[in-house]
């Protein structure tokens, strides 16, 4: 017997140890949740890997600041005049994308409907990945002690990254969508066909679950659903990329290509909070499309009082409509960088009567355009469709957004 | 051909100081979980398989290959989201194997082992997927391909690897 023992010795070791792995094996297959059990194991791993990770990345990050803000900065200067004109593009964008929102707001508030949007997020960064193509997961330098919990929601400015699988106290397991495992609720942009991402085992990005009779579009932007209860909706997922199997089989393949660069990603924003609460047409808090119109006008200097009965017409120099006259005193201190003062109390006591359907307290330039519109005396003149020209300032305005004022015929007068 | 036969008289038997035995495999690990991050074909590279090779054939102890092989596979399962023992299995199959090769070859010579590397992962990626299919029900793709040009680098990498860590090497 121990002749045996000896001669087998080390086969007898090996069979034990793989007996010993296959039995752990198969204790985590039972489990639903192997989290618990084999958290340990995974502590110490962890432990003793990223906090190398973490360093090299923090050295890098610092290095590499001290780099770019304070030794290279050629070119900054055209740079930074590039980023104000885009600035000025994204802000008239953002007037016109407000008035969309402001009118999905009333139809939302109209139709009961509740809203979930992001309320909070953390910005962290990546310090390592699982280190292999059989589990496409990161990690990230935020764990429990920054508020991170399971299954939140990880996303970057161009669409969504994954989840957080597991949390440690200084850092998190992310789960990426072109992981086999992974499934997120998603909806095609444009046609609205539901369905479900799911990555393959060769980390490409598939969309599951859409029937083969319906028509599917390459190029097509595809969001997420919000079905899934962990993204919010409306978040880009990817594009489609390549559209198969509609010849054979229930469903199509649909080859997505991710919106957020997977192989490379630095930093990342995870989304702690989602708030969910009835929809409103009242935008208090937000900014408003006025507020930022109010931002990119000048200061209009008080009218002279001039009393003219209240016969609310608006005309230049008198203040028999109130509400016009007020409007107009409405001082942007953007040249400042504050907010404008837009309360409706001080601005604008009374509603014009050209902007009856403003929600209360949305006072502001709206009025003075609509006023333009309907009186081009009434001290804002267009000079051509699309534009609205002001004292010392002209400013450009999409024809959607400030639809009156496109439509107010030209003016030589510029009173002011 | 460069692999031949020795008699176990022949054959030197190596040993490590403890911060190298520590070390390197860390080092691999990191390394793994860290570069693909900024560069992602690395992740084609096994860094702990070559370690694991290495020093399961310079020490060419069935017992120490095999325990040092599951020790890294453990740990690198542990760095994945995937259950614990995958990486643990295939990588103890693989150091039993160098470490019994190693007490018979001479695997000192380049040629010798690029070979045994190149069979070694594919040894490596056969368990790891018989078992993840097997016992797991993962549904993995393999490619013959692939597996192979990925074993080819893996092997030219290993090359190299080991003769930096041959400095590292303490005769017994």
């Amino acid at each position: 017997m121990e002749t045996v023992l000896g001669r087998y010795r080390n086969l007898i070791i090996l069979v034990g140890v793989l007996f010993l792995q296959a039995l752990g094996l198969a204790v985590q297959v039972k489990r639903t949740s192997d989290a618990e059990s084999t958290r340990l194991i995974r502590v110490w791993a962890v432990g003793a890997i990223t906090p190398l990770e973490r360093s090299l990345v923090w050295g890098q990050t610092y290095s590499g600041n001290l780099w770019h803000n304070y030794f290279y900065l050629r070119g900054a200067r055209a740079e930074n005049r590039q980023l104000k004109e885009q600035i000025d593009q994204l802000r008239l964008e953002q007037v016109r994308l407000n008035q969309d929102a402001e009118q999905a707001h009333r139809l939302q508030a109209l139709l009961s409907f509740k809203e979930r949007y992001i309320s909070k997020t953390v910005a962290a960064q990546v310090i390592g990945s699982s280190g292999s193509d059989q589990s496409r997961s990161v990690y990230i330098d935020k764990g429990v002690s920054d508020g991170i919990e399971q299954g939140m929601a990880v996303i970057t400015a161009d669409g969504v990254v994954g989840k957080v699988l597991s949390v440690f106290p200084s850092t998190s397991l992310v789960l990426l969508i072109n992981d086999q495992s992974s499934g997120v609720g998603a909806i095609l942009e444009k046609s609205r066909l539901q369905g479900v991402l799911r990555g393959t085992p060769n980390g490409e990005v598939m969309l599951e679950r859409v029937m083969s009779d319906e028509q599917v579009a390459p190029g097509e932007t595809l969001l997420t659903s919000g079905g899934d209860q962990i993204f919010p909706k409306g978040l880009p997922l990817g594009r489609v990329a390549k559209v198969a199997g509609a010849d054979s089989g229930l469903f199509l393949n649909v080859k997505v290509k991710p919106a957020a660069n997977l192989g490379r990603l630095e930093e990342v924003l995870v989304v702690l909070a989602k708030q969910e609460h009835q929809a409103t047409a009242e935008g208090t808090g937000r900014v408003r499309t006025v507020d930022i119109m109010a931002q990119r006008l000048p200061s209009v200097p008080d009218k002279p009082a001039v009393s003219a009965g209240g016969t609310g017409t608006g005309v230049p120099g008198t203040a028999a409509n109130d509400g016009a006259a007020k409007t107009t005193t409405v001082k942007p201190q953007s040249q400042t960088g504050a907010k404008p003062q837009t309360s409706a109390p001080s601005v604008r006591p009374k509603p014009a009567e050209s902007d009856t359907t403003k929600p209360q307290g949305s006072v502001s330039m709206t009025g003075v355009l609509n006023k333009a519109a309907t009186n081009p005396a009434a001290g804002v003149t267009s000079a051509a469709p699309g534009t609205m020209t002001a004292p010392g300032k002209r400013a450009i305005f999409p024809p959607k957004t400030v639809g009156p004022a496109t439509t107010t015929p030209a003016s030589e007068d510029d009173s002011h | 051909m460069p692999i031949t036969y020795t008699s176990g008289e022949q054959v030197e038997v190596y040993r490590f100081r403890v911060p190298v035995t520590v070390g390197v495999p860390l080092l691999a690990l990191f390394l793994q979980a860290f570069v693909p991050l900024r560069f992602p074909f690395f992740s084609v590279f096994d860094l702990p398989l070559l370690v694991t090779i290495f020093f399961a054939m310079a020490r060419r102890n069935p017992v120490s290959g095999l325990l040092t092989g599951a020790l890294i596979g453990l740990i690198q399962d542990a760095l994945t989201h995937r259950a614990i023992g995958l990486y643990g299995i295939a990588k103890t199959v693989v150091g039993f194997g160098a470490s019994s090769l190693g007490a018979k070859l001479d695997v000192e010579n380049a040629g010798a082992r690029f070979l045994l590397t190149l069979g070694f992962y594919l040894v490596h990626s056969a368990v790891y997927f018989t078992v993840a299919r097997g016992m797991v029900s993962l549904t993995l793709d393999w490619s013959w391909s692939r597996g192979v040009l990925a074993g080819l680098a893996n092997a030219a990498v290993g090359v190299a690897l080991y003769f930096v860590l041959d400095r590292f090497k303490q005769r017994t």
